[in-house]
């Protein structure tokens, strides 16, 4: 086959498995990035289907795929969202980070990863995946509950922490001593700052810059401007997907409510080809002897994610099966710790990858399960029923 | 009576409301224009029951039902989240020349691009009124457009552009 015919085959053959992979996980009631991790592992040299010649297509789509998941990411949650959910909840963001992030920066240390792999790791135990637990709130009929309020808060508040996260991370990365990374936590906390207040006072104008009543003006104006503003914060140092996630925090959230319905094919395409690239690139014998360290690591996690849903609508005042619920519910890691995990394998340090897929598919699969089977269970810590 | 209203990010807002007879009120608007009606488990008060989801449009039904003279000031806050979207409320005047015929033979939508989203008439409101409902003297009506459309649809209602 020539080259045009083989890279069409390869990218027809993968997105039709992809569509086979989402259904199953739709019919279990899962969430599709497992099932991808395991099926992309499985491509390759010696796969099933090799995908040599897409390989460039898809380091460069997987790139593309960060940039408008960070987008979206920042579309999701208003300014004013942000600001209420840190007034409010910002003690239990503190918690999260306290209880979740260490326990993932000490298993680093543990399997002998370097301290910038195990900062890498500390964010991938840290965030729960917005994307799996906001869909399983719907699915489960739990908005309406009381202790919803602080488990999206607790998801708005790591989201932002992802901003000032990611940039640190970049820095750590880069070699840079501790002056330098107080730098550019330094930049990133002020663009974040700057771009926050300046969305309050001038996102309206940003928003009619991009305004058309033609989809495919607003779907290029958007994906241009969010292109070229992370092209050039990766120029300076910074992150590509930070300054994507910029972007979309500055757009006013009447314009964000069109962005997200005309990008949200696009999004899903392109972040479906970065977690398969990113398995790709993940060798699958090295995931077996990490399996147990995952696990362990899991069990940990699992625990203190409990935990902080617990602290956050204990907060809120809502008894002991609530507590359950936010906890378990907040369990379940996906896309962005893949992205974290995805950082570290660009910079070389390939190790954190196999630790971060076992981690990650045990995590969103469990995730989801725990907070079923919470449910019924927690019934016994109620108190008896008041003769009313 | 007490309507608590809580931002739920990401999704919308839930707003709770304890009825005289004791029960509670649970309603989620989310962002996209749903919503769920909720009644709250007895033993575990803090766990929706009962769900009952509503689609954008059927919620816009119920909505119509309810609160139908809320209308106006739906609008008023949807033209301002909308950029280059505007509301205006146009009154009929005695000397208009549609006092007395329809609301089709204004051909608003036609000629300005506006829609005509309701007809205020004293303490009443007519909300998303057809063409064939009649027009008196007195009349408001309540049109979201551009703002170009919207002063094209102020001189024609007001017989200063001839039709």
């Amino acid at each position: 086959m020539d080259h045009v015919a083989a890279l069409l085959v390869e990218l027809g053959l993968l997105f039709l498995g992809l569509s086979l992979l989402g259904l199953a996980a739709r019919r279990l009631g899962l969430s599709p990035v497992p099932f991808v991790l395991i099926a992309a592992l499985a491509l390759g040299d010696g796969g099933i289907v090799p995908l040599s010649t897409a390989e460039p297509f898809l380091t460069a789509s997987a790139e593309i795929g960060v940039v408008l998941l960070l987008l979206t990411l920042g579309l999701e949650f208003s300014a004013s969202e942000l600001f209420s959910s840190f007034r409010r909840h910002a003690p239990s963001g503190v918690v999260d980070l306290v209880l979740n992030a260490p326990p993932g920066f000490a298993a680093g240390l543990l399997l002998g990863l370097p301290w910038q792999g195990a900062l890498a790791l500390a964010g991938v135990t840290w965030i729960s995946s917005s994307g799996i637990v906001a869909r399983l709130l719907g699915d489960l009929g739990r908005l309406a509950n009381r202790e919803t309020p602080a488990v999206l808060s607790v998801l708005v508040l790591e989201d932002l922490a992802m901003a000032l996260f990611l940039p640190l991370l970049v820095v750590a990365l880069a070699g840079g001593g501790p002056t330098a990374a107080a730098a550019g936590i330094a930049l990133a906390v002020g663009a974040v700052l700057v771009v926050l207040l300046a969305a309050r006072r001038h996102g309206h104008r940003l928003g009619r810059l991009l305004t058309h009543d033609d989809d495919e003006q607003v779907m290029l104006r958007l994906v241009g401007l969010t292109l070229l503003v992370a092209g050039l914060a990766q120029a300076m140092g910074a992150s590509a997907a930070v300054g994507a996630f910029l972007v979309g925090l500055a757009l006013p959230a009447s314009f964000a409510d069109r962005a997200r319905a005309i990008l949200g094919p696009l999004r899903d395409l392109f972040a479906a080809l970065f977690f398969v690239a990113f398995g790709f690139a993940t060798d699958p014998g090295a995931i077996l002897p990490v399996l147990p360290a995952a696990l362990a690591l899991a069990a940990v996690t699992t625990a203190t994610k409990i935990g902080t849903g617990w602290f956050a609508a204990r907060r809120d005042g809502v008894a002991v099966p609530g507590r359950l619920r936010a906890g378990t519910a907040l369990v379940a890691r996906g896309e962005f710790s893949i992205v974290i995990a995805g950082l570290a394998v660009t910079t070389g340090l390939a190790d954190v990858g196999p630790i971060a897929t076992g981690y990650v598919l045990i995590l969103a699969v469990t995730g989801p399960v725990l907070t079923r089977v919470v449910e019924p269970l927690s019934a016994h810590f109620l108190p008896a029923p008041s003769l009313r | 009576m007490e309507l608590e209203e809580t931002l739920l990010p990401g999704v919308g807002v839930r707003y709770e409301l304890q009825t005289r007879s004791g029960q509670v009120l649970g309603i989620v608007v989310q962002r996209e224009g749903g919503a769920e009606i909720a009644v709250y488990d007895r033993r575990d008060p803090d766990r929706a029951r009962g769900m009952f989801r509503l689609e954008p449009e059927e919620a816009d039904a119920v909505a119509e039902v309810l609160g139908a003279p809320r209308l106006t000031q739906r609008f008023a806050d949807l033209s301002r989240e909308v950029p280059g979207l505007e509301s205006g409320r146009f009154p009929i005047a005695e000397g208009s020349p549609f006092a007395g015929r329809t609301l089709g033979e204004t051909r608003a939508r036609t000629l300005t691009g506006c829609s005509i989203v309701a007809i205020v008439r004293g303490a009443d409101v007519v909300p998303s009124p057809s063409p064939g409902d009649p027009l008196r003297a007195g009349d408001v009506l309540v049109a979201i457009g551009s703002s170009t459309g919207l002063e094209q649809l102020d001189r024609r209602l007001s017989g200063r552009l001839p039709g």
